[in-house]
């Protein structure tokens, strides 16, 4: 591990000049919420000299706010708090086990939701979760806030949209209308502690007569990025998720993958099994919907 | 004699000596230890799998600030050749280029350098500086291609020993061995139902969780002391010897607490590399791999493949039993393919065999002993055939092995005859245990597995001390992997008869232990208990001497009971009894204090075989085999310490189901491992795993005064096959290689 510069300010604004001064400059800086990716690169990857900004102790980044139309999930919040909220549990059953799902206990305690999000990882297991919740990403600037829908802030293995100079001041959820739920499922070849060999996210919204009026589905781990899945949304939408609807979104979904054999899986296994997570979540999804789940 | 025995303490389960020490943090592992002055060193390591070494220049490095020492190879003493023995196998010229690679590198990960300094931060900046010219040369990464012709030669001295005569050309078989008894064409000819296969099994690591670790200090007289985390420090100084050319009596080691070792820690890596940096720079030297250098150098277990042939009437009767098995003995020859030969049949009354075995280097990094070492691979392969035997009889499987099962006086397929063994006991305890006939879902599937273990003797030593009080000090040379200070405490107790609780025991150095032999083979409790029982019974003679001294009678009217010297029956003598505590206390006055020792070479290891069940849940849609029951019934001979020995059982069974269903090493065509770490090397996590139940079967072995067998090694033999079974009998469908991975399955699901 290289040496680093720390810095720990408490206001958004002071952030934001060491942000603009390290980009002005052309130095190397990093923001640190939960650094549970960070701190393990810091220490195997390279030794090249940086300044680490940590953004905890802003206090915009640690708020939970579920006020009007929207929940706002500030940055900086750890996954142990976010998943004991019984009101988000409660909107986003799927979301909060996608939360649960990073790390171990211990890792909870530390690692963020916005973390998880900027890191960027193809199988980051919330973010086809806040994908197909909707999600907005708050980016705080030095001219102030700008609003981006979640698709577009993740652009490629571990590369995210924040400009120079911005940081992720947290995530804006529109509360989910009536008769919605969510689910989010991976598959690890063990039950805890591994990393998504392929993930899928459903939300669905139905009418009083269980028919499915909206849905979004959302894959992790199979492309670069998480990706959307309208053709799946299609197969969904019109039905009561019978067997004949799941199976098609089952397939747009493999079809809309495009993933690569490594060392947690071949292509052709990521591929089957992202539509069988489809399937299973879509179920999930619809269950919790009609109050069953 | 030991099924009579009444037992006070044996068998009881007390909190083990060690115990407070390692749940609250205070135990001293290998990387606990630090000392003034002391440097950090760290290992260059050869990024080609195969390569030769052309030029090393230490020049730049040596000259960085705060660096002291900077070896390579040609630091290193020329070794000759010499066989080590012991679990490991293997050479000791070998073991000399695998710490430190000479002309050339043979895996990737291999040492080529090392560096001391005065910050692990600096020393690692200091391998940047070091200049390693390598000609790359193609690597070969399986038994396929290091068996095809003409492959690429790791070391073109090796010809195949064993082969009569000697091959005109060299290659990479290393060695090829053979059993053989009766006529294996009429024993084919005669069997009324044939079956064969081929089963493959990966690399694996041992996954001790405590990285390997030493410091090394050596004063200007040239001698040298070392503390680190080993299986057997005697080994150790053996081996530093060796390498380093040195007098054994010039080496001190000291064996640390030791978190894991499986068989990994009965072979060294770091400790010449340490005390040679230490003698260049006259300082202490510490050295510490980390996880990623753990997977790429140290361990592990040989891939294998096995070709496999059985015969059999119908009525279950094995008339023929054939397999032809080669081992990856990674870069240097020395796998534990002829263990494994001894092991694959030795559950059977077999008159018509034939094993055939083949030791095959590859560019991988040099195996090492894991539990039971070349067992779990080839059983694995005779228990899949078995079972699928079992189907196409359409027997019980386990009536099929009861058909078949060795007992007492049955000659083992690797010479010696049986004494009593428990494998029929194992077999009916697996039969009439509830999990055996418990109602299965339409996914779940159970299978069957035996597993065996030859066991081993060996030399140990052992003191005890009388303290003044007469409460008891046990010296003895073991590093205590698996609760063996809880077993020996026990021995000297029940020996004694003094309470447990008054027992201490102490695993002590190479200066202060007499020469004991590694903690492995099973034979710790076995063969160090014996010399504990021995070196209390000593103390017991002396007691009874004292005792007479004291009451003015002849020895030999004087008995013990319980732990007092008390007259014989008859004797016309009213004297209180003496308790130990009593003659500790007066020992002054009647020839000093109480030390009693022995020294053996234990023979008689009773062999160990167990039964286990697997009950799994293969997902159709995903291949993701859950292990949802799982039963590891085995014969301990004598359980001193039953949790001790379950725990074994437990142990065992978690190694074997992670083995079976997704450990392994992947490599990229390059021949550099991908999942050098425990992210993507997936030993099982406790949610991974159901309870896993135990039944410890007790067919005491008569060469033990309390019955004693080894258990340690046996658990992590029968699971792999035992799992394998299960999902055969959950998919319908015989995959035979491992892991049992979901794309592997689901694949052959699909086909």
């Amino acid at each position: 591990m290289g040496s680093f510069a720390y810095t720990a300010p408490k206001k958004l604004e002071q952030a934001l000049a060491v942000l603009n001064k390290h980009a002005a400059e052309g130095n190397r800086i990093q923001v640190l919420a939960g650094g549970t990716d960070l701190l393990v690169q810091l220490k195997s990857i390279d030794s090249e000299p940086r300044t680490i900004l940590d953004i905890k102790k802003i206090a915009e980044t640690s708020q939970l706010t579920f006020d009007g139309d929207h929940v706002f999930i500030g940055s900086t919040i750890s996954c142990a708090v976010l998943y004991e909220n019984a009101e988000l549990k409660e909107m986003f059953p799927g979301l909060t086990e996608s939360i649960d799902l990073i790390g171990s206990t211990q890792i909870q305690g530390k690692a963020t939701l916005g973390g998880n999000l900027c890191n960027a990882s193809p199988a980051g297991d919330t973010i086809s979760a806040l994908f197909v919740n909707g999600a907005t990403c708050v980016i705080a600037n030095e001219s102030g806030l700008r609003e981006m829908p979640v698709d577009e802030f993740v652009v490629g293995v571990g590369r995210n949209a924040l400009q120079p100079g911005e940081l992720l001041l947290g995530l804006k959820l529109p509360k989910p209308a009536a008769n919605t739920s969510d689910a989010y499922l991976r598959f690890i070849p063990r039950t805890e502690m591994d990393i998504a060999v392929a993930g899928a996210a459903v939300s669905v919204s139905l009418d009083d007569n269980g028919v499915c009026v909206a849905a979004r589905v959302a894959i992790g781990a199979v492309a670069t990025t998480a990706l959307n899945v309208p053709a799946a949304v299609e197969a969904l939408v019109g039905s009561a998720l019978d067997a004949s609807a799941l199976q098609k979104a089952a397939e747009a979904s493999s079809a809309a993958s495009s993933p690569i054999s490594d060392k947690r899986g071949t292509e052709e296994f990521r591929r089957k099994i992202v539509g069988v997570l489809t399937k299973r979540a879509a179920t999930t999804a619809y269950a919790r919907a009609k109050g069953e789940g | 004699m030991s099924d009579t025995h009444d037992y006070k303490q044996i068998g009881t389960r007390p909190i083990r000596p060690d115990g407070v020490d390692k749940i609250t943090g205070r135990a001293n592992y290998g990387a606990d230890y630090s000392l003034p002055g002391m440097l950090h060193g760290v290992v260059l390591r050869s990024p080609y799998a195969h390569a030769n070494i052309k030029r090393i220049d230490l020049g730049k490095a040596l000259a960085l600030e705060g660096v002291y020492a900077a070896v390579s190879g040609a630091d290193f003493p020329d070794v000759a050749a010499g066989g080590m023995g012991g679990e490991g196998g293997g050479d000791f010229k070998d073991l000399a280029s695998n710490i430190m690679a000479r002309d050339k590198a043979l895996y990737h990960g291999h040492a080529v350098a090392a560096v001391a300094a005065t910050s692990r931060e600096l020393a690692i900046e200091a391998l940047d500086l070091i200049e390693v010219d390598y000609e790359v040369l193609t690597p070969v990464m399986n038994l396929d291609a290091a068996m095809a012709e003409n492959a690429p030669l790791l070391n073109d001295k090796i010809y195949t020993m064993g082969v009569n005569p000697k091959p005109e050309q060299p290659s990479n078989v290393a060695a090829r061995m053979e059993f053989k008894r009766g006529d294996i064409d009429a024993g084919f000819a005669d069997a009324e139902v044939i079956v064969e296969g081929e089963f493959r099994t990966p690399t694996v690591h041992q996954g001790y969780i405590e990285p390997h670790a030493c410091l090394a200090t050596m004063n200007q007289g040239g001698q040298a002391t070392l503390w680190c985390s080993t299986q057997g420090h005697f080994e150790v100084r053996t081996a530093v010897s060796k390498t380093l050319d040195m007098d054994v009596c010039d080496i001190k080691v000291i064996a640390t607490e030791i978190g894991g070792g499986f068989g990994g820690k009965t072979v060294i890596y770091q400790e010449p590399v340490a005390i040679l940096m230490s003698k260049i720079s006259g300082r202490p030297v510490k050295m510490v791999m980390d996880r990623e250098e753990v997977f790429r150098a140290s361990g592990p277990a040989s891939a294998t493949l096995s070709k496999i042939k059985l015969g059999a009437k119908k009525d279950g009767t094995l008339t023929a039993m054939s397999c032809w098995m080669a081992y990856e003995a990674g870069a240097f020859p020395g796998s534990s393919m002829a263990p494994g030969a001894m092991c694959i049949f030795a559950p059977y009354k077999t008159d018509n065999f034939l094993i055939e075995g083949f030791d095959v280097v590859v560019n991988k990094p040099k195996v090492a002993a894991y539990r039971a070492p070349g067992a779990p691979q080839s059983m694995y392969a005779c228990e899949s055939l078995m079972d699928e035997l079992a189907y196409k009889l359409e027997m019980d499987p386990i009536d099929l092995r009861l058909k078949n099962a060795v007992e007492k006086g049955d000659q083992a397929a690797y010479g010696p005859k049986f004494n009593e063994v428990g494998l029929r006991e194992c077999l009916i305890a697996a039969k009439e245990h509830p999990n055996y006939s418990r109602e299965l879902t339409e996914t779940q599937g159970r299978g069957i597995s035996v597993g065996f273990w030859f066991n081993a003797g060996m030399q140990s030593s052992a003191e005890v001390h009388i303290n003044e009080n007469g409460t008891v000090m046990v010296i003895e040379g073991n590093p205590d992997i698996g609760g063996s200070r809880a077993s020996m405490a026990l021995m000297a107790a029940e020996t004694l008869g003094v309470p447990y609780e008054k027992v201490r025991v102490l695993v002590g150095d190479t200066e202060t232990a007499g020469f004991t032999n590694v903690t492995g083979g099973s034979r710790t409790t076995f063969a160090t208990g014996m010399a504990v029982i021995q070196a209390s019974q000593d103390i017991i003679s002396q007691a009874k001497q004292r005792a007479a001294k004291t009451w003015e009678i002849d020895e030999d009217q004087v008995d013990w009971q319980d732990g007092h010297a008390v007259p014989m029956p008859g004797v016309n003598a009213d004297w209180e009894p003496l308790s130990l505590a009593k003659i500790a206390a007066k020992s002054g006055r009647t020839g000093g204090p109480l030390l009693g020792r022995a020294s053996l070479n234990a023979r008689g290891a009773g062999p160990g075989f167990s039964v286990n069940i697997a009950e799994v849940d293969v997902d159709p849609e995903t291949g993701k085999t859950e292990v949802v029951g799982f039963t590891a019934i085995q014969d301990a001979g004598k359980a001193i310490h039953p949790a001790y020995v379950e725990g074994q059982l437990q142990g065992g069974a978690v190694q074997g189901i992670g083995w079976a269903l997704n450990e392994e090493y992947v490599y990229d065509d390059k021949g550099v491992m991908q999942n050098p770490g425990f992210l993507d090397y997936r030993i099982p996590v406790a949610s991974d795993l159901p309870k896993i139940d135990t039944v410890i079967i007790e067919v005491p072995n008569k060469a033990h005064p309390y019955g004693v067998r080894g258990v340690g090694e046996t658990p992590i033999v029968a699971p792999l096959a035992a799992v394998a079974n299960a999902v055969r009998s959950a998919i319908g469908i015989r995959v035979g290689e491992l892991p049992l991975s979901p794309p592997r399955l689901l694949a052959a699901m699909d086909e």
